[in-house]
């Protein structure tokens, strides 16, 4: 049985093949009904109604359908019953389960005590697989993921997005380029960790530096919870604003990218800009979770 | 056998022991930790001896001592001891004789001997699993939240 929990247990040819998997499925104008009489449950733990629709129509496209349960007030799930008994009674009622849960590491849990597939849809801080293969994806629609520069920008200290995403590159012959606010920057461990895999990392301090030279810019949310007091956040989130002005003199082919919902990052002027590829970006989250769907069924 | 049965040798410390396990040369001041993480408490069978502060003449630096009677520890078990105590010994007494000696190793996957400093991490919630991580290098990798220990690791101990 093969379960989807984290982008760390992907070898670089199991990214490919999943990746390779959605541009067939994408490709065809109408989609196979492959998943017909499988039903999946979307377990959400906490509210995502953006990954649980995605999740959904991916399942519906393929002919699955789908047992939702949100955690509500009154269910088994708020009076205290553990992941593990929940997940051993809902594997008997289904053919998969997503899963999305604030605890991080839930998902592992869940793939020990299931008897059925688990898809890990985000577990708190932790890993979203499927966010990172949509990333990837869309970098690999645009270019090969080879011997390119990749800016990441935001809160590279928290941000699992990030932390997921550079993991995944260090697959590739990638330039890893760092733009971090000061405290925000990625935590040393996850720097060595991913110099040991071979990736090439150079930490910048400001967007000038080096915006001109990415074929990539991935930007990420930076939240205002992480700064002592407003002025300092406003003065921080001002200086790693993208606008026209900062893309004038970029590279042709630099794609623009954003996990979404997106506070102040990214100005509403750059979106008929043709680097803007976040729309693009959000939309591939379907033919990435109908490969993972039929991955793990089929 | 209980260890009331044996007079102590003159100039030993604790007396010897017919079968069970000698753990020598822990880092003085840690045997109670030790036991703590054998699982070895006041309410379980074994009889022990402790000797901690111990000096011996062939080290300058003290020494705790750990004997455990009629218990053989296996591989697994005191390769736990290595996070506190890596230069540790572990003799294997059967008849008085020392049958083995082996060093301690830090296994490369710790199951429910250290608890993960991330709160939001699933293995400190009510949960029926115990934690789990992967050695590298010293640096312990929480296998379910990917949180990464690499120092204070005694503090962290279960
Ligand atoms: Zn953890």
């Amino acid at each position: 049985m093969h379960h989807i929990i984290s982008i760390r247990d992907f070898e670089r040819d199991e990214i490919d093949a999943l990746i390779t998997k959605a541009q067939k499925i994408q490709s065809l104008g109408s989609y196979k009904r492959t998943l017909s009489g499988k039903l999946v449950a979307l377990l959400f733990f906490e509210p995502s109604t953006r990954t649980k629709m995605s999740f959904a129509s991916a399942l519906s496209r393929l002919g699955g359908d789908a047992i939702t349960v949100d955690s509500v007030e009154g269910s088994s799930i708020s009076k205290g019953e553990t992941l593990a008994d929940t997940i051993r009674v809902v594997s008997s009622y289904v053919d998969a389960i997503v899963l999305r849960h604030p605890k991080e590491g839930a998902a592992r849990l869940a793939s020990e005590f299931a008897s059925v597939p688990v898809i890990n849809a985000g577990d708190g801080a932790g890993q979203h697989p499927s966010q990172t293969l949509l990333d990837l994806y869309t970098i690999k629609e645009n270019m090969p993921l080879d011997n390119i520069d990749v800016g990441l920008l935001g809160d590279l200290r928290y941000g699992r997005t990030a932390h997921s995403l550079s993991y995944a590159l260090s697959n590739y012959d990638v330039r890893l380029h760092t733009i971090a606010p000061k405290g925000l920057e990625i935590p040393q461990w996850l720097s060595k960790e991913l110099k040991d895999r071979g990736l090439d990392i150079i930490e910048h301090s400001s967007m000038d530096e080096i915006i001109n030279e990415l074929d990539v810019l991935y930007a990420t949310r930076i939240q205002r919870e992480r700064f002592p007091d407003s002025a300092s956040y406003s003065r921080v989130a001002h200086s790693y604003r993208i606008t026209p002005e900062t893309l004038e003199n970029v590279r042709k082919n630099l794609i623009l990218l954003h996990p979404l919902p997106r506070a102040g990052e990214i100005d509403p002027g750059v979106d008929s800009l043709p680097y803007a590829k976040y729309f693009r970006q959000a939309e591939n989250g379907i033919p990435i979770r109908m490969a993972m769907l039929e991955d793990v069924m089929l | 056998m209980t260890q009331k049965d044996h007079k102590p040798e003159n100039g030993l410390l604790i007396s010897p022991i017919q079968n069970g396990t000698v753990i020598d040369h822990i880092k003085a001041g840690e045997a109670l930790t030790v036991l703590r993480i054998l699982g070895i408490t006041g309410s379980t069978e074994e009889s022990l001896s402790i000797a901690t502060n111990v000096k011996s003449n062939l080290t300058l630096r003290p020494k705790d001592i750990v004997k455990i009677s009629d218990r053989e520890l296996s591989k697994e078990e005191v390769n736990k001891i290595a996070l506190i105590s890596p230069n540790a010994t572990i003799n294997i007494i059967r008849n008085y004789r020392v049958v083995e000696k082996v060093g301690v190793e830090i296994p490369d996957i710790l199951t429910g001997v250290v608890k993960c400093p991330n709160p939001g991490c699933i293995t400190n919630s009510n949960e029926p699993i115990e934690s789990k991580f992967e050695v590298v290098d010293e640096t312990l990798h929480c296998l379910y939240c990917d949180n990464i220990i690499s120092s204070d690791i005694v503090d962290y101990i279960i």
